[in-house]
């Protein structure tokens, strides 16, 4: 290696062994730094991929009618197509910086103000799926390791492994089919009832249902949200009832759980804390996994449902050929799944102290 | 050695060779088995669609739109699993649906496992900034949800069954990248490695003939789940209606033009969901299995 970058990893290294809080510190100014190429890099992406679509972005703007030169010297220079691509993206990322994410085309409204009062839906929805899931999937997949190799064992195993493999957009459709069309017990579509109109307050329909104070609103919101939470939280629920037991399984083979059960504790105790304690750590980062793949989930989910949120929002702009909704709605929503993987890995810091010294 | 002291010698228990274990310990594992089976016949039907499906995926037959199927009271025997709402056997468009299934799923794992073989290999071996770009270029890829990514790509290049192979290549490219970087690096410190560089052999010979087979377990596994996931995906776009374009009989498409019959002809929704789900479920039970196989912590002896 060359000696002038090994002075600098030793310095970095007596940094790693000073205190506690000075390599947490470290660790999430590293961690953070790491995320600005990242982020530049897909800005710069979708910068390159809205001038690979076919059709000229001003053709897109005005129609198909002819425009005189004049005209169309004067739409190139206000949308800055006169300047060199670099300045361009300079341009761009200058807008960016100020909160600029371009404008729709077909409604005119700035793409950053429709993805906030579209985003409280979607990440309702997404929170309540990743409740669910947790919630079941990892006793499912406790229940499962402490009695492994029973029938009980398999059958938990064999749904988590169904729940695995489904297309969730056809697990939408044979819950529509089973509960709305045939039993009549949920409504097909939409957050709530188009009986209630309050304005949103907090953009969550739970909660702006329970503040409006009108009967039924409540519950007309529950029943809206089941199916599309069942059907997002399908494969979190399995991939984490299957990972909790794999975890569970390796950790109850360890030597402090044989001590624990020698001590005479008892078998809930065991494996309630000294056992799941330590499982749930790769749990959590299967988790944070989860956020990603949710996101992609729910653009399925809100699509079958009609949920007013980010995913119909982003697939009725690719059918409305909207592009600068496309590209600023992918940029934001990359840039929280980012954010949200450095808090997990955060968190994960947190809950092993292992890494947390290794590093 | 002469041929006849192999021969004589008194029958000693040798452990079984790699291959022969991986085979013993995988059909230990009934569900596993189960798995492979199923896959099998899907691949034969695949293979064989033109001769064993009844007719034609496109072939309209007009007096016979939405007949449910064979059993179901109004069911007709020609057509065993029912006609769509243009009077299409369902059971000859699921038949050449496994076939396109089947063949997006591997031409993406073949893909990106090529591409991702590469890419980790140079990752591995040349540090500095081509392992850093790659690795990267890796990141941004995986930043972005997978299958909107998956989306933008197509919605860039136009929905076709092509482009959806290509954009759900390049979405499950970075999983193989990492994973042979980062079993690269460690096998590449180990003493054979070292002691086939000092027999002379070339970065070249190292990285593929020496290191690679070492490497090649968890790229399996990874295959398996990236063929199961591929075909989720692809069936994904298509129901969007960013996939596979109707009339193609793509399980997806199906389920996009089918929905509005949901109540009506509710068999046009379920029969190519079950497709999708009996396919991919089977291929999940074939990677459990050779997951459990190749990780020797899992194996029971």
């Amino acid at each position: 290696m060359d000696p002038r970058f090994r002075g600098d990893d030793v310095g970095r290294r007596k940094n790693r062994l000073g205190r506690h809080g000075h390599t947490m510190l470290g660790f999430i100014i590293r961690r953070t730094l790491l995320v600005v190429p990242t982020f530049l890099a897909i800005a710069f992406l979708t910068f390159v991929a809205i001038r690979l679509v076919p059709g000229d972005p001003i053709e897109v703007r005005t129609g198909e009618r002819g425009i005189s030169p004049e005209r169309l010297a004067e739409f190139r220079h206000q949308l800055g197509l006169d300047q060199p691509v670099w300045k361009q993206f300079l341009d761009y990322l200058w807008q960016l910086a100020h909160g600029d994410f371009g404008t729709s085309i077909s409604t005119h409204a700035p793409v950053l103000s429709e993805f906030a009062t579209l985003f409280p839906a979607t990440l309702e929805l997404a929170f309540c799926a990743m409740v669910f899931a947790v919630v079941l999937g990892i006793p499912a997949g406790v229940i499962a390791a402490t009695r492994r190799g029973t029938f009980l064992d398999y059958s938990l195993m064999g749904v988590a492994l169904t729940g695995f493999s489904m297309p969730i957009f056809w697990w939408g459709l044979l819950l529509i089919l089973f509960f709305s069309v045939n039993l009549d017990l949920t409504p097909v579509s939409g957050r709530i009832d188009l009986l209630y109109y309050f304005e949103p307050v907090t953009g969550f329909m739970l909660i702006d249902s329970l503040l409006s104070d009108q009967d039924g609103a409540f519950l007309s919101a529950v029943s809206h949200l089941i199916l599309p939470t069942i059907v997002l939280g399908t494969i979190p629920l399995a991939t984490i009832a299957r990972m909790t037991r794999s975890a569970m399984l390796e950790v109850l083979g360890e030597d402090y759980v044989r001590t624990a059960r020698a001590k005479g504790l008892s078998p809930f105790r065991v494996v309630g804390i000294h056992a799941l304690r330590n499982a749930l750590i790769p749990v959590v980062t299967v988790i944070g996994l989860q956020v990603g793949a949710l996101m992609a989930g729910a653009v399925l989910t809100e699509y079958i449902f009609s949920w007013p949120g980010i995913g119909t929002w982003l697939i009725e702009s690719i059918q409305r050929r909207d592009y600068p909704v496309l590209q600023g709605g992918v940029l934001l929503i990359s840039g929280i799944v980012i954010v949200i993987n450095i808090l997990v890995d955060l968190l994960y810091g947190v809950l092993n102290p292992r890494i947390r010294h290794a590093r | 050695m002469p041929a006849d002291t192999t021969a004589s010698a008194p029958r000693v228990e040798t452990p079984p060779g790699p291959i022969a274990a991986f085979f013993r310990d995988f059909s230990e594992n009934r569900a596993a088995l189960l798995g492979l089976i199923i896959l099998s016949l899907l691949v034969l039907v695949a293979i064989f669609a033109n001769f064993i499906a009844p007719y034609g995926p496109s072939e309209q037959f007009r007096e016979f739109t939405r007949i449910p199927p064979a059993w179901v009271e109004g069911g007709n025997r020609a057509f065993l699993l029912g006609t769509d709402e243009i009077g299409r056997d369902m059971l000859s468009r699921l038949i050449f649906g496994a076939r396109l299934s089947l063949f997006i799923g591997l031409s993406v794992v073949v893909a990106s496992m090529i591409a991702g073989i590469v890419l980790g290999l140079v990752a591995a071996f040349a540090p500095g900034w081509p392992s850093i770009v790659i690795m990267r270029a890796m990141d941004v890829i995986l930043s972005v949800p997978s299958l909107l990514l998956a989306i933008v790509i197509v919605a860039i290049i136009g929905p076709s069954l092509t482009n959806t192979i290509v954009a759900i290549t390049v979405v499950y490219l970075p999983n193989y990248v990492r994973l042979v970087r980062a079993s690269a690096l460690s096998e590449k410190t180990r003493d054979y490695v070292v002691a086939a560089r000092v027999a002379g052999a070339g970065t070249l010979r190292i990285m593929f003939i020496t290191v690679l087979p070492n490497c090649m377990a968890p790229i399996i596994v990874q295959a398996a789940l990236t063929i199961s996931n591929a075909i989720l995906e692809a069936a994904a776009l298509g129901f969007l209606g960013l996939g596979a374009q109707p009339p193609s009989p793509e399980w997806g498409a199906m389920l996009a033009s089918a929905r509005e019959f949901l109540q009506s002809a509710s068999w046009i929704v379920t029969e190519p969901g079950l497709a999708i789900l009996i396919t991919v479920l089977s291929i999940n039970l074939v990677g459990d299995g050779l997951r459990d196989a190749l990780d020797p912590k899992m194996r029971r002896s």
